[in-house]
């Protein structure tokens, strides 16, 4: 059998780097990533199978639903080689796959010298998995084109492999097939992975460098750093040092995951594993830093560390406001694992206290809030996510905007907006459709490739507040699903952008407030106080709805004076019902928030801010 | 202190499709009994339950339903006479029956007044067929004239109209033919009252179903102002929210109610009100005759009102008169609060009360909701 032991593997720290491959698997949400995963640990039998379930490697119930790696893992498979019979240790670092978590995927990357492309072949490449792929060219590691689900009734290896030769640069031949749901082809790609792919190189007697690919915290054992080690070695109670902070810790534990934590001497050249320090902070052992020691520290950190930078904020209130507390700790807690998440209180008078939340792009806030809503039992309302201005007024001064109702009221010189360049992935019917969609946006074409015969790629630079809002909605809905979307940073640009603000009775409510194109300002205020009159509820006197720029009205509505609101029959025995009744609405009222005069039911802003999908889900919660 | 009586008639030949009250038809009743057979035993619980309340001086017995007109004079006779026996009445005491106008004769009005009813109220609810269908009402509009008609020859002194406005597909045009037709008649009382459809109803599901579409709000709110005008305009002054008479007519039995006197309800379902505790009986009236008949109370549930309840209730009842809103029930804040409302038409203060406007009336339950949060 081609599986080893573990007792008579290779051991971590005395492995020799000549035997080891690092390696990830580059793929799109549902192309089979977790699936291969699973069937690799099945292989080498570092999994029994008693204990096998699905996607082994995604821990956080939110990953397993949504079928997503947020975090990364790493894990120490041994395999004795079917083509020339030695022993080698595997490891496998498994990266998160979405546009949000480039950084991270950059890192994941950089702790390999090779990648797995895994394509689905029945949908081939996605523009995820395009933009990951080139951030792995970048890096030089080896690539291994590999279809996937060939037992797929709709599989068509031949049109993919051709697609993905071309991408590469290799023979349609050179790509593996597999199944990752029957095995079929996954020890042949295990042995590919030895053959084809670099053993690690490093200097054993060099001072002690290992790159942070990921941190984690675990509330038992407090942050669990994974890490490469490139040069020197890593052992257990051993003084080390953070290179960008020059912070000290002590590692309290070094190990290797396989795929359950195992405590080893320590970790040489080549090798992927963790250590524990018992620090409680994930930013404390931030991805991207360089790890040495106390005692013989490294002059030359790792090339490529960033601080995250949020992209996208948005305001969340408990709806209940009792909650505020339970939010604020709930927020402490998911920022120990949760690097790039930042929030500060802001208090809103349409819906009370809350935080104004910075995340990496919509997926992370979206995990954000479910995380809080499901692991925290708060309910919670959102406003509308939107990006980073940053406004020179007339008289030079300099305003960093990240909520859109701070936006400044004086006379603006120049605003700017954060521009991404974003890479689209389509069949060629809808070249147009998209091509609208783009233009739509304020997008400037950069340029279209064909990567098939009927595929291509779609290049645009767009401003992020665009792509904040609907445009991934958008883009799939005109494309029947077909299209796949990527961007990435490209810094600020000026844009003609204004602030609406919507009035309820002459009275700004903040929570509606937005940043928009100048161009784009009356469909806003149009759309905004339409959506409004209907949400909100009619009051005993006529109540006008208006959107403005400054103190010039560009759109109105009004809600009409309700006229009916008594209950005409009222016999004896309906005394104490209606008694009832108006205590009762006595309650409901208590729910209300209050704009001026104008009563607001909370649900009304929750409508209001929410998108379609939004609206759907909290259909479908009610349904339950 | 004085008891109003109010007996509950738990029959009808046909449940009508908006109808959520206590009655049955005798296709419902388990009994499987004609309803004169029904009648008489039915009357024997409601006596033996009437043994129960106090023995205070009757200003007002009301027969309501149900059809209370279905059953036969000598059988409600005997309840009004047993309330004469026992607790003595007043000499201007008010008898009502409520009737279909398709149930009754010349004869049978005779025999009503013979046993001490002085005032009826017949259910017209609208002079339209088409409305009436909707509201799946069986008697012919143009019985309501000739049953008014005979029940002024039988000698009842005060006649009254139920009407019922904003069925769908009502137009306003349909509501003031409706309203016209009824101030034509030889009455001295009008109620006209919104439809509200109740869940589990026949029209209720037509809704749901979207085979009939409820009229908005504000066609409703038009149909109040019309009645309301049509009214005084005939000389039937506005004296609750949805209540007109001629001086003197008005209803003294519903007075008591919002006036939060002191009642006994006879019969199933039936609500009592006496000294600040309400309690009511069991629904069914099987169960009702099965509690009275074993020598047991048919009392379902009951409550204690608190300070603060009796308070609530008096605002919420009050402000629904003509008399309007004693000012001094209030706390300064809601005085404040009632002023907003002063301002925007709703509200007039004179004398130290406040008195809803036509549009405050229409708005009345917001208003209370306003001041008493």
């Amino acid at each position: 059998m081609p599986a080893i032991s573990l007792a008579k593997a290779p051991q971590p720290a005395s492995t020799n780097p000549a035997q080891i491959r690092n390696f990830c698997i580059i793929a799109h949400i549902d192309h089979g990533k977790s699936t291969l995963a699973d069937r690799m640990l099945g292989i080498t039998e570092v999994v029994d199978p008693r204990n096998m379930r699905e996607q082994y490697l995604d821990r956080m119930d939110i990953e397993r639903e949504r079928g997503i790696t947020i975090k990364s893992q790493a894990v120490r498979l041994p395999w004795r080689s079917g083509i020339d019979g030695d022993e080698y240790i595997l490891n496998l670092i498994d990266t998160p796959g979405h546009v949000d978590f480039t950084y991270e995927v950059s890192r994941s990357l950089a702790a390999c010298e090779g990648a797995v492309l895994l394509v689905d072949c029945a949908q081939g490449i996605e523009a995820q998995t395009l933009a990951n792929l080139y951030l792995a060219m970048e890096n030089n590691l080896t690539i291994i084109p590999v279809l996937n689900k060939i037992d797929l009734p709709n599989a068509q290896p031949e049109k993919f492999a051709a697609e993905l030769a071309k991408l590469i640069g290799c023979e349609p031949e050179d790509c593996l097939r597999v199944s990752g749901k029957t095995g079929e082809g996954v020890k042949e790609l295990l042995d590919e992975i030895i053959q084809q792919i670099p053993a690690p190189k490093g200097d054993p007697n060099a001072p002690a460098r290992a790159l942070i690919f990921d941190s984690v915290y675990d509330s038992y054992r407090g942050v669990v750093t994974y890490v490469r080690v490139i040069d020197g070695h890593l052992s257990p109670r051993e003084q080390i040092q953070m290179f960008s902070t020059g912070v000290r810790h002590e590692a309290l534990e070094v190990g290797v995951i396989s795929p359950e934590p195992i405590a080893s001497k320590g970790l040489g050249v080549g090798e992927v594993g963790y250590l524990i320090t018992g620090v409680k902070d994930v930013r404390q052992s931030r991805v991207g830093d360089t790890i040495t020691t106390f005692n013989n520290p490294t002059k030359q950190g790792l090339a490529g560390y960033k601080d995250p930078k949020p992209m996208v904020f948005s305001g969340l209130f408990p709806l209940d406001g009792a909650d505020f507390p339970v939010l604020r700790e709930a927020l402490d807690k998911l920022q120990l694992n949760d690097a790039a998440l930042v929030y500060e209180p802001e208090s809103s008078a349409a819906l009370g206290f809350g935080f104004r939340c910075g995340f990496l792009g919509l997926l992370h806030m979206e995990i954000v809030r479910e995380r809080l809503e499901r692991e925290h039992k708060l309910n919670l309302i959102s406003t509308a996510p939107n990006v980073v201005y940053n406004v020179t007024m007339a008289d030079g001064r300099e305003v960093r905007v990240t909520n859109p109702s701070e936006f400044p009221d004086g006379k603006v010189a120049i605003v700017k907006e954060p521009i991404v360049k974003s890479t689209i992935l389509a069949p060629s019917e809808f070249i147009g459709t998209i091509m609208d969609l783009c233009q739509d946006r304020r997008g400037v074409l950069l340029g279209m490739d064909y990567i098939s015969e009927d595929r291509v790629e779609i290049r645009y630079d767009l401003p992020l507040a665009e792509i904040v809002f609907d445009f991934f909605d958008q883009l799939k809905g005109r494309t029947k699903g077909y299209a796949s979307l990527d961007y990435e940073e490209k810094g600020d640009a000026e844009g003609n952008l204004v602030k609406v603000d919507i009035l309820l009775q002459g009275e700004a409510v903040d929570a509606f407030s937005a940043v928009v194109h100048r161009d784009k300002a009356y469909a806003y205020g149009v759309m905004m106080t339409g959506k409004l009159r209907q949400l909100i509820p009619r009051q005993q006197f006529e109540v006008p709805i208006q959107a403005a720029i400054g103190s010039r009205i560009i759109a109105r509505e009004s809600i009409r004076a309700i006229r009916k609101d008594v209950l005409a029959k009222c016999y004896g025995g309906d005394i104490s019902r209606k008694r009832k009744l108006l205590e009762k609405q006595k309650e409901g009222k208590k729910r209300m928030k209050m704009v001026g005069r104008v009563e607001v039911p909370q649900e009304a802003f929750v409508a209001a801010l929410a998108t379609d999908a939004d609206i759907e889900k909290v259909k479908a919660a009610r349904k339950l | 202190m004085a008891l109003s009586f109010y007996v509950h008639i738990p029959y009808c030949i046909k449940r009508c499709g908006y109808c959520d009250f206590n009655t049955y038809t005798p296709n419902e009743l388990q009994d499987g009994a004609t309803l004169e057979i029904v009648s008489s035993d039915y009357i024997d619980a409601v006596l033996s339950e009437l043994e129960a309340a106090p023995t205070d001086q009757v200003p007002t017995i009301f027969f309501g339903g149900g059809t209370p007109s279905l059953l036969p004079a000598d059988d409600l006779g005997r309840v009004i006479v047993a309330i004469k026996l026992r607790n003595g009445i007043s000499p201007d005491c008010e008898i009502t029956l409520e009737a279909n106008p398709d149930s009754v004769t010349a004869q049978k009005l005779a025999q009503y007044v013979e046993v001490g009813f002085n005032r009826i109220s017949f259910g017209m609810q609208s002079a339209k067929p088409h409305v009436l269908a909707v509201l799946d009402r069986t008697h012919n509009p143009e019985n309501v004239e000739k049953a008014v008609t005979m029940a002024r020859a039988a000698g009842f002194t005060s006649i009254s109209v139920d009407l019922i406005y904003g069925t769908p597909g009502e137009s306003l045009d349909d509501w003031r033919e409706t309203v016209s037709t009824a101030l034509a008649l030889d009455i001295d009382h009008m109620s006209a009252y919104a439809l509200i459809v109740e869940t589990g109803t026949k029209l209720a599901a037509q809704i749901k179903r979207g085979d009939l579409v409820m009229p908005d709000d504000d066609l409703m709110a038009d149909m109040y102002l019309l009645v309301d005008q049509l009214c005084m305009r005939a000389g039937l002054d506005w004296y609750e929210l949805s209540n007109w008479s001629k001086l003197g007519h008005e209803c003294r039995h519903n007075i008591a109610y919002w006036e939060n006197k002191n009642w006994w309800g006879l019969g199933p379902g039936a609500h009592s009100h006496v000294d600040g505790k309400r309690f009511w009986n069991v629904k069914h009236p099987t169960a009702y005759k099965q509690k009275l008949f074993a020598g047991q109370s048919p009392v379902a549930d009951s409550e204690v009102l608190t300070a603060g309840q009796i308070g609530l209730e008096a605002i919420l009842l009050g402000i629904r008169m003509r008399g309007g809103l004693d000012i001094e029930l209030l706390e300064p804040y809601q005085i404040e609060l009632l002023a907003t409302f002063r301002g925007d038409g709703f509200v007039e203060l004179s004398d130290n009360r406040a008195l809803l406007t036509p549009t405050g009336r229409l708005i009345a339950d917001r208003i209370v909701r306003e001041i008493t949060i």
